[in-house]
């Protein structure tokens, strides 16, 4: 497909629909679209507007329209030696730039690294009242005005379109490795905070419940010293099929049709009293759980470890799949809403059923 | 939403009741109100700008705080937060009908969680005091601004500082994980939570930077690291500024990430020198300073690595630091550069854009010739890495015309970092001083935005009225008034 730009036909669209007062259901490669609360309204495709507007290596920024293939990106990345370093997972062919930043989906290397939200420099969208509007910028560093980028980033397309989004990149690790350690999840839990507090080149932790993985990023020298440090048997991953498959959900852990729920809380929270089959990704701070327990249940669950509970994928869609927030955050959220799509037609509902 | 509230109405407040109002929440030495008391609040790092609050409060609970927000909400009563007062645009400039909201008092560390590498800590803990307290247990805070002996944590927040290792550590939105705040209706807000993320919009980002609009800190978890295995400074001199700027491509074209990535032009070269003595070859046009940290195998790979390529784009010299006091050395001269050209001019003026790298010899061509047409003299000192520009006018406050025309030549450095896709603020915030330039940088329907933002958390303009964000009327003014642009900016505020 050709690289083109759409942004002003998208506009004349949620312009209608604004008039209208018709939802939109914003999509282009439908990768995600088994993720947050069960889509609604007529669909505004993305998938057309596509195309790299800025590689500048030198500069490690990248700026390109919303419904670029995330393969594509990668690709020309890896043609310079750099990548998106907040591993963003696909699900599925389509994956684009604009919905992996509007679901802020990160992988394996994001405790380290950071989230795709750490990586936006800027972003141009289109409002709930069909103003296309640009923020942020392709400089690394930029304090003038909110930081509507960034709020940009696992809003589900709530507050606007997304048209273009600017990131920064980075280079390629010279080297990579994995190890495996034959020890059980507390036992990884404990070493992994130990782990943490040391200057180690790790770039992915895991426990898969039959082992755990780490992998070593960097100078070979660096990640060869390191791997001394922490043993284990070093894995025949050259290509990291090992995190490829634990990104894309296509490790055997995911092979399920029952709710899969993604806890996300503080690395150090030792393992909750929920019945299921859990793995453990980020060192500790994402856990993934295969159960068939109520919401309310795996919630309070949660209890003081600070983190969140969302529904990923099966289960009942149609309601909250992700953590309730308190009053006063809620009514803060509904204003934001209201402040960029008064008439309520961007994905509403997707995020939560109050807008 | 066509022009919400941005300027709390400026009809007078009733001062006697105000301070009897808050005298009841807060005990008579947390309530200053004569003038000589109120003086040393008068403005902050950017002391051009100068206003006395009507009063000035310092609270020591969170409960204060929000008893004192909902009697400024109830009364209508604009409120302006501050830390150290270390702030370079004037973002903690008082407001001459409202509380000056101290937050002096809230300096404890809460928390230091090891096992979670974070620290709890109140808004008015200096930034160097948190690496200070971690760093027993070999893990440091990253962000460090210049000011990081003196500024605070919440000050770093609101303005989202950065520092010399932006590049591989980022800025103070990377390296926080949770805030507690107060709205202006007195609300205690939780932001994030021990987790990597939260639920909902990224609330996080949105305060990071913020300006103090929307909400006041009054509790911040920052992410500690653990302190690299060793850090190693170089330092090449160029005979043009142009063939530094391309070295610095080439390094990170090379794959790697520095920590720190400085350059300064001869001006900034000679004060420095003549200050410190930090060693620096006088003659060269241009020296970059090249810090590479992390694991010891990994630092000795990449010092080689960066000698290398510093030779290779044509560096007239390459030292490499042969101890830490070297090292200390080498850096002295780069803090010490603000301070030094303090000394060869009566005042300088320190301007903040960023701009894509690429575009940094033609933008120093244009302020040089900027300069010779204004008749005022710049140093240049570069966050060469992410394309920060430190530009220091030097002027003479004391001759009449000197700071309008300083101001002017300012604010065309900005609009030429727009002009070639940058921003007029890279890490010192819009505050009142680049107010004007957000009207290049931004078209109304963005600045609405922005307005419909504010008035989500602050529908009656009360926090931090008149900063960061104009008023639609005031950029429409400046476009009328296109040739005086920048020659007549903030006629409402006093000159000194």
């Amino acid at each position: 497909m050709a690289d083109q730009d759409l942004s002003n036909r998208l506009r004349e669209q949620v312009l209608a629909a604004a008039d209208a007062r018709r939802p939109l259901c914003i999509r282009a490669g439908g990768s995600k679209s088994f993720y947050g609360r069960t889509p609604t309204g007529d669909p505004l495709d993305l998938g057309g507007h596509r195309g790299v507007i800025n590689y500048a290596p030198t500069e490690l920024t990248l700026t390109a329209r919303a419904g670029t293939p995330l393969a594509e990106i990668e690709q020309l990345l890896r043609e310079h030696g750099q990548m998106l370093a907040f591993e963003p997972p696909h699900y599925a062919e389509g994956a684009t730039l604009g919905g992996t930043v509007a679901c802020n989906f990160s992988g394996p290397r994001r405790p380290w690294a950071g989230a795709a939200r750490d990586f936006v420099l800027g972003c141009r969208l289109i409002n709930g009242k069909g103003e296309i509007l640009s923020f942020g910028g392709e400089v690394m560093k930029n304090v003038a005005g909110y930081d509507v980028s960034r709020l940009m980033c696992g809003a589900l397309g709530t507050l606007g379109v997304l048209l273009e989004v600017s990131l920064k990149v980075l280079p390629l690790p010279e080297s990579e490795i994995t190890l495996g350690l034959q020890i059980g999840e507390q036992q990884a839990l404990g070493q992994w905070r130990a782990w943490a507090r040391q200057a180690l080149p790790i770039s992915a932790l895991c426990h898969d419940g039959s082992q755990c993985y780490v992998r070593l990023s960097g100078p070979p020298r660096a990640v060869s010293v390191a791997a001394g440090r922490i043993g284990g048997e070093r894995l025949a991953d050259k290509e990291n099929r090992f995190w490829l498959r634990l990104r894309e959900q296509r490790h055997a852990f995911f092979d399920t049709r029952k709710p899969l729920w993604r806890l996300s809380l503080a690395a150090d929270a030792p393992a909750l009293p929920l019945r299921g089959k859990w793995l453990y990704e980020w060192g500790g701070a994402l856990r993934w759980l295969v159960a068939e327990t109520e919401a309310e249940s795996v919630r309070a669950a949660l209890g003081a470890s600070g983190g969140h509970a969302t529904l990923f994928r099966h289960g009942d869609r149609a309601q909250a799949v992700f953590q309730p927030l308190p009053d006063g955050l809620m009514r803060i959220h509904k204003k934001l809403k209201q402040a960029f799509d008064p008439a309520g037609i961007l994905n509403p509902g997707r995020l939560y059923p109050d807008f | 939403m066509q022009n919400p509230p941005v300027q709390a109405s400026s009809a007078s407040i009733d001062k006697p009741a105000l301070v009897r109002a808050l005298r009841q929440l807060l005990p008579p030495e947390a309530v200053l109100e004569r003038r000589e008391d109120l003086r040393p609040y008068e403005c902050d790092g950017l002391s051009a700008y100068r206003e006395l609050p009507l009063v000035t409060v310092l609270p020591e609970t969170v409960e204060q705080v929000q008893a004192i927000m909902r009697l400024c909400h109830r009364r209508g009563v604009p409120v302006v937060a501050r830390g150290a007062g270390t702030g370079l645009s004037g973002g903690a400039l008082p407001h001459r009908q409202g509380v000056l909201l101290s937050l002096a008092k809230f300096s404890a560390i809460l928390s230091l969680d090891l096992d979670r590498c974070v620290a709890r800590v109140q808004p008015g803990v200096r930034n160097l005091a948190i690496s200070e307290a971690a760093a027993a247990h070999g893990l440091y805070y990253a962000p460090d601004p210049s000011s990081q002996i003196a500024c605070t944590i919440g000050g770093n927040v609101a303005e989202n500082s950065g520092g010399v290792h932006c590049l591989k550590y980022g800025l103070t939105v990377h390296n926080i994980q949770a805030l507690k705040v107060v709205t202006i209706e007195g609300e205690l807000l939780s932001i994030g939570g021990g987790a990597l993320d939260a639920p909902g919009y990224d609330l996080l980002a949105l305060l990071t930077g913020s300006e103090g609009m929307l909400a006041v800190i009054v509790e911040v978890t920052v992410k500690l690291l653990p302190v690299p295995e060793r850090a190693q400074v170089l330092l090449a001199a160029f005979d043009s500024v142009a063939r530094a700027a391309e070295a610095v491509g080439n390094i990170i074209a090379a794959g790697i990430i520095p920590a720190g990535l400085e350059m300064m032009d001869r001006l900034a070269i000679q004060a420095a020198e003549d200050f410190v003595h930090a060693g620096y070859p006088r003659d060269a046009a241009a020296i970059l300073l090249c810090e590479v940290d992390g694991g010891n195998e990994e630092v000795s790979e990449h010092v080689f690595q960066v000698r290398r390529i510093l030779k290779d784009s044509g560096a007239s010299e390459v030292r490499t630091a042969r101890d830490e006091r070297e090292r200390q050395a080498f850096w002295k001269g780069r803090k010490a550069a603000f301070p030094a050209v303090g000394r060869i001019s009566p005042d300088y003026y320190c301007m903040d854009g960023t701009i894509p790298r690429r575009h940094l010899p033609q933008v120093l061509e244009e302020i040089s010739r900027l300069s010779q047409h204004y008749g005022l003299a710049v140093a240049n000192v570069f966050h060469a890495g992410d394309g920060n520009l430190h530009p220091l006018i030097l002027y003479d406050a004391n001759k009449p015309g000197e700071l309008e025309r300083t101001e002017a030549f300012g604010g065309r450095v900005l609009e030429l970092c727009v002009r070639v896709g940058g921003t007029i603020t890279g890490e010192h915030g819009v505050g009142v001083e680049k107010i004007n330039q957000m009207c290049t940088q931004f078209a109304a329907p963005e600045l609405a935005q922005f307005h419909a933002i504010k008035a989500a958390f602050d529908a009656k303009g009360l926090l931090n009225p008149g900063k960061a964000v104009p008023s639609l009327h005031r950029c429409a003014e400046l476009g009328a008034m296109h040739v005086h642009r920048g020659e007549l900016p903030f006629p409402d505020l006093e000159r000194f």
